[in-house]
């Protein structure tokens, strides 16, 4: 089985043009990130390849791409955990300048996960265990990360923040099947934030609710935010127009690798890439004349990562391909004030 | 030629849960007709009652008082009923059992005629449904549910739908579970299929901006109730009712503000 040894990848990453910021130090960075699975057949599938991008305070910056492209393995990546079979290939992931990697699942869940970077998991309902109320599933969080045994100070602290973020403290009684799935997202956001984490990474938190519990949990998020709770946020989600509203930039993903990476408005109205173009072609919308025009679904699927890639790795997708686009590596380059994985981007 | 009966015809159907003070009215006095060959979208947001009224016209629920018939009788014999009327649900993985390949299960599907074809046949029809949502038979061959991707489980479900060719379909939140390029894929599919089946379908979302492309007609659900209905143009673009108009406000649209805030840019390549 032909595999992709480490050092040849990091000799073909792309250069980044660093970000020109006020602060020096960056909240969160990830440097040319590479991260494979290891299945038992000894194969690598290399999930995540050449991930770049720097975010600073008060930043939200979106992630989309279709299932399967790479996302939930660069939310591992972000906080460092890394549970067999996924394995850190090359690069960095840095907190305030401090370095996540090579650390044991177990100190990551004690220092990391909670205070540095905290998760918001898509499906709220397997986040939380059934025969537990959340008041016990929120204690556990402080208990587990701070020495405290004094029940009655926990609870407190947990009411007065459930009061912040404006949730009934009678949810706290509850056991999760008795609250609804927004509320039960809600519960998730309000836990894994409770120790005031400095990075947020919220995957997919609103997928699996209709549109006007998506509203009022994304509400939630932001209040959080401006009240400074946490102040950056990292939010993945394969809804477009969602990233209109929530993300100040974006990133668009593809076979596990960044293919756009530019400002909301650069990316949603004026997209470069074919597959972001691609993209914003299968979006449907209720507006006038709209009901005439067919919906462009992108033909074929994603290729093997299993399999070395040699060209682009949309090439086979690609309505506008050339035939050096099969040869030639993709590397990001600087189109248009955003960064593109096209030679042929304009 | 006899007037031409309703596909589905509900007068004043409650359908209740519990009992006492618990008592929910999950269809609150619902009537309507559905026409044959027509494409209805039922709309609401989670708990109203789209998924309940979708069961009632399973012959799942019976609904507690009321009126329900399909094509001018109720409901009694679910196998033949079911030979005519059939679904697509949200989550293909729960539809399909894990123990089983996918082509077995498919050929399974045949146990609802009355006459079961030669085995020929069965592997012929299977392989014609399979090549109708654009997937070669031996890409599928031995291959268990959870060995397939979200998208193309979706696209096995539709499969089964080419082989039984229902009267009806009812299609309860098809596509909220794969990801906005797939959706468009699966969309292609469902009228396909109702292009070439002459089928009836009901299509139950909370994305009032599907509802729009696909559906004939549309019906807003709030409650139980069946809040406005009428033409997509009509319902989408001139909504009467505040729930309408929430349901359209609450999605995200890329030319119109959404949240009350706005994102900082900061970071930006020089």
């Amino acid at each position: 089985m032909p595999t992709i040894e480490s050092n040849n990848i990091q000799s073909t990453t792309s250069e980044q043009k660093s970000p020109q910021t006020k602060n020096s130090v960056p909240i969160f960075e990830v440097k040319n990130l590479h991260l494979h699975y290891l299945t038992r057949f000894g194969e690598k599938i290399h999930a995540v390849s050449d991930v770049s991008f720097s975010m600073d305070q008060g930043e939200v910056l979106g992630i989309a791409g279709e299932s399967g492209c790479g996302k939930s393995t660069l939310v591992n990546g972000c906080m460092g955990l890394f549970i067999p079979p996924l394995k850190p290939t090359s690069g960095d992931v840095l907190v305030s300048g401090e370095s996540l990697m090579n650390r044991e699942p177990d100190e990551v869940r004690r220092n990391v996960l909670g205070r540095k970077v905290a998760m918001i998991p898509q499906g709220a309902f397997n986040s939380l265990n059934p025969t537990r109320k959340i008041k016990d599933l929120a204690a556990d969080m402080i208990e587990s990360h701070e020495n405290t045994k004094d029940k009655k100070e926990i609870y407190s602290r947990l009411r007065e923040r459930f009061r912040i973020i404006g949730m009934d403290e009678s949810i706290l009684n509850s056991y999760p099947i008795q609250i609804t799935a927004g509320m039960r997202q809600r519960s998730v956001i309000a836990i894994s934030t409770l120790l005031n984490p400095k990075m947020v990474i919220a995957d997919e938190p609103t997928s699996a609710l209709d549109v006007t519990t998506q509203k009022s949990v994304i509400k939630m998020i932001f209040e959080l935010l401006d009240k400074g709770v946490f102040s950056t946020m990292i939010f993945i989600t394969h809804e477009l127009p969602l990233l209109r509203h929530v993300a100040g930039r974006i990133a668009v993903m593809y076979a596990g690798e960044f293919v756009e990476l530019g400002t909301t408005d650069q990316v949603i109205f004026d997209p470069r890439h074919p597959y972001t173009k691609a993209l914003m072609g299968s979006m449907l919308s209720a507006e006038p004349g709209q009901r005439q025009r067919k919906p462009i679904a992108i033909e074929g699927a994603p290729p093997n990562l299993a399999k070395p890639i040699e060209g682009c790795r949309f090439a086979d997708r690609c309505p506008v391909v050339k035939p050096e686009c099969k040869k030639n590596k993709q590397v990001m380059r600087i189109v248009a004030d955003r960064q593109v994985r096209c030679q042929y981007a304009s | 030629m006899p007037v031409e009966t309703d596909i589905f015809n509900a007068k004043n159907v409650i359908c209740t849960f519990g009992h006492g003070k618990k008592l929910v009215k999950a269809i609150d006095d619902v009537s309507f007709g559905i026409k044959d060959q027509e494409i209805v979208s039922l709309v609401g947001g989670s708990g109203c009652g789209k998924s309940v009224l979708a069961k009632i016209m399973l012959g799942l629920i019976k609904p507690s008082s009321g009126q329900f018939l399909y094509k001018g009788n109720e409901i009694k014999n679910l196998k033949t009923h079911w030979r005519e009327v059939q679904a697509v649900f949200q989550d293909p993985f729960s539809c399909f059992n894990q123990f089983f390949t996918i082509r077995s299960q498919l050929k399974d599907s045949f146990g609802i005629f009355k006459k079961k074809p030669s085995k020929r046949e069965i592997e012929d029809r299977v392989d014609q449904a399979l090549l109708a949502v654009n997937i070669k038979p031996p890409e599928i061959e031995g291959k268990y549910p959870f060995e397939l991707s979200g998208g193309q489980m979706q696209r096995m479900l539709l499969a089964r739908i080419f082989i039984l060719r229902p009267r009806v379909l009812i299609a309860d939140e098809p596509t909220s579970m794969v990801d906005a390029c797939v959706r468009a894929n699966i969309l292609d599919y469902l009228m396909k299929i109702k292009s070439e089946l002459k089928m009836t379908i009901v299509f139950i979302t909370h994305d009032i901006g599907l509802a729009y492309y696909v559906s004939d007609r549309m019906f807003i659900m709030h409650k139980g109730k069946i809040v406005e209905h009428g033409s997509p143009d009509d319902v989408a673009l001139k909504p009467k009712n505040p729930h309408t108009q929430q349901l359209l406000d609450d999605i995200p649209d890329i030319n119109k503000k959404w949240l009350e805030r706005e994102q900082k840019v900061l970071n930006v390549v020089e």
